[in-house]
């Protein structure tokens, strides 16, 4: 009981836990220093920034790395955007214009997320449980059909929706947004909502319907609860994906619509741009996503995994 | 599985008639909205109507009557294909629609700044892609992409096995490693391509220089730039393949590892001839689905070298992209993306087809 593998075979936390030890070659020690390397290569971007929005131009200049040993934060980046806290009573252009994308990018995420789960939820119980026949299609070649949308390049759609939406004058409209982000995280949702119901018995539903339910009774009131965790997975990633478009915000709107992608990217290519403002603008859009990361990471990684083991 | 139940759906003639009615009633609507629409539109009739709105409420009227038909009209199946039917008509509506609509602007000449308007041209523009260097350059980068999946996809073997490991602080690592993939491409751009390998003042600027590099440019050489972008996307993407695989690795029973454990079998050999084998379903999923995501890239590209060096790191769609910004060519870039979608559909299909074998469950 005196080596490190002999200790580690008194703790069984879970069967999952010793499904593979590289232990031999690499040693406890190896383990850990290639974890703690590829979380710094994760994290350090993420450091970077939010020191950088606290730093002057002198800072930048001498690449100075850790606040109040190298270098005493400032607040520059931070009133430059109008979100710093000694200046936050004062009127600011760029705080509204964030303000204002940030809307933007809430309402048109969630709504698209929202909707693309309603939709996406009610298509994949009734593909698990139900014969269709619409036409030629049975149930294979409809849960094909919506999943192959996974396959189309948004660049496909691009030029066409362009054209379509002047005609139509929803350019530059929320509405617009909402419904090509729907139609892009529809198929991913659809995956997940689909693994969801194929592992609820049937017979949850003969019992409800014995009971005296109808078909959508049944649903709404018994499987629908079951499944939540799973809509709640989808729901989180087609959130986390329609925050971060970018290429369909860049071309279909220019000032009312516009996301908080669009708004950053915007910036970058402006001659003169300071990093500490910029710094900022980019932490403040990616803080959200953060938080739910850090939050909701089993939602995200159980969407994730839907598909993933059969 | 599938729900069997037994209806007794008595719907009487007078009902079947009225959803008949309904769906043809409200289509005809849809059908003379557009055709006096188009009468407007070319000039034949004056009501001075400034967009195709009409049109589209028209068609959400006859969308929603087709769905409340099918209720009225077939009883409890009606209620059945009430799941199904919304979310055929949206992805009907917003794929199929645009995609004919966009086979008629592909056989085009238009460009959206002159005044000329549309002008059909045939297949010159398919004629004109095959001849374009820049496109066919950006194909080919789509296949370099593509190809550093399989650098991605050891790394991201290796990081879910890592996490699979006997270790402490196992939710702390699996948070960092998943983080990189909740960030927008646009903001990563900006805090790695623009910041942190800037030339003169980014922190890895200054460690090239001390390793001996004197004078860093992460952009400016293609080779150099186009392996930039590889890693960038493989840094966002590692983590979706990485808990893919780790999904994959906790499914397999831990018998397996122990009966070979206790057969005497060395780890290598545990590896390679009962964990991998038994991944490769996973793995090829993951593969597949990180291959359709790879051929979507263009935000990191479009912010970052907007194609450079001399459309050296150009992405088929960064490439519409500034055909279209740069130049409003709608027609042209419409066609580049229709040859790419074939392209697309082909080798996906060929793909799966090629990778089922491995991907279907034993039966």
């Amino acid at each position: 009981m005196t080596t490190a593998s002999d200790d580690s075979q008194i703790f069984h936390d879970a069967p999952a836990d010793r499904a593979f030890r590289p232990g031999f070659v690499l040693g406890k020690v190896g383990i850990y220093a290639l974890l703690i390397a590829w979380a710094v290569v994760c994290l350090f971007p993420i450091y970077w920034t939010v020191t950088t929005s606290f730093k002057a131009a002198p800072d930048v200049m001498q690449g100075n790395l850790i606040p109040y040993v190298d270098f005493e934060p400032k607040r520059l980046g931070w009133r430059a955007l109008g979100l710093s806290p000694d200046t936050i009573g004062q009127v600011s252009t760029p705080r509204q214009e964030f303000l204002r994308r940030f809307w933007n990018s809430t309402i048109i995420s969630v709504s698209a997320s929202l909707l693309a789960v309603v939709l996406g939820a009610c298509a994949a119980y009734g593909l698990s449980r139900f014969q269709y026949r619409f036409g030629p299609m049975r149930n294979g070649d409809i849960s094909f059909f919506f999943l192959s949308q996974l396959i189309l390049p948004p660049v496909v759609l691009a030029l066409p929706f362009l054209i379509l939406y002047r005609e139509l004058d929803m350019l530059d409209s929320r509405i617009g947004l909402i419904l090509l982000y729907t139609l892009t995280v529809l198929p991913i949702v659809i995956w997940i909502m689909r693994d969801q119901f194929a592992a609820i018995p049937t017979e949850l539903e003969e019992a409800a319907m014995v009971d005296g339910l109808g078909v959508w009774g049944a649903f709404l009131t018994i499987i629908l609860p079951i499944a939540l965790p799973g809509m709640v997975a989808a729901f989180i990633l087609s959130l986390v994906l329609t925050w971060n478009e970018y290429f369909f915000a860049a071309l279909l709107t220019s000032t009312h619509a516009n996301t908080l992608p669009v708004m950053v990217a915007s910036q970058t290519g402006s001659q003169g741009i300071s990093w500490w403002s910029m710094a900022a603008l980019s932490f403040a859009a990616i803080l959200p996503l953060i938080a739910i990361g850090i939050l909701l990471e089993r939602f995200i990684i159980k969407g994730m995994a839907a598909g993933a083991v059969k | 599985m599938s729900l069997h139940i037994v209806t007794d759906d008595d719907i009487s003639d007078g009902r079947a008639r009225r959803g008949r009615l309904m769906i043809w009633g409200s289509l005809a609507l849809l059908v003379v909205v557009a055709l006096v629409q188009w009468l407007d539109r070319s000039g034949a009739l004056d009501l001075g109507l400034t967009s195709w709105r009409p049109t589209l409420y028209a068609f959400l009227f006859f969308a929603t009557m087709l769905c409340w038909a099918q209720v009225v009209a077939k009883g409890e199946q009606g209620k059945r294909v009430l799941f199904v039917l919304p979310a055929a008509l949206f992805v009907g509506a917003l794929v199929v629609f645009p995609l004919i609509f966009g086979v008629g602007i592909a056989l085009s000449d238009w460009n959206l700044a002159s005044p000329d308007g549309r002008q059909f041209n045939g297949l010159d523009n398919l004629r004109q892609a095959f001849a374009d260097p820049f496109y066919l350059n950006a194909l080919w980068n789509m296949v370099l992409y593509t190809a550093a999946i399989g650098v991605e996809y050891v790394i991201a073997f290796g990081l879910a096995l890592l996490l699979n490991a006997d270790i402490r602080a196992r939710k702390f690592f699996r948070v960092a490693f998943l983080l990189p993939l909740m960030l927008s491409p646009v903001a990563v751009s900006w805090m790695i391509g623009k910041s942190m390998f800037e030339p003169r003042f980014g922190p890895m600027a200054r460690l090239a220089r001390e390793l001996g590099w004197d004078t860093p440019s992460f952009f400016g050489d293609p080779t150099i730039a186009r392996l930039m972008i590889m890693a960038m996307d493989a840094w966002t993407f590692i983590p979706f393949m990485m808990i893919m695989l780790l999904a994959g690795l906790q499914a397999i029973p831990s018998e397996l590892r122990e009966a070979a454990e206790v057969d005497g079998a060395s780890p290598w050999r545990r590896f390679w001839e009962i964990t991998f084998p038994l991944m490769l379903p996973v793995s090829i999923t993951a593969i597949l689905i990180r291959i359709i995501f790879k051929l979507k890239l263009a935000d990191i590209v479009i912010n970052i070298t907007s194609g450079g060096p001399g459309g050296a790191t150009d992405t088929v769609t960064s490439f519409i992209f500034r055909e279209y910004r740069d130049r409003s060519n709608v027609g042209y870039g419409t066609m580049l993306a229709f040859i790419y979608l074939v392209l697309i559909v082909v080798a996906m299909t060929v793909l799966m087809k090629a990778t089922e074998r491995w991907t279907k469950p034993h039966a």
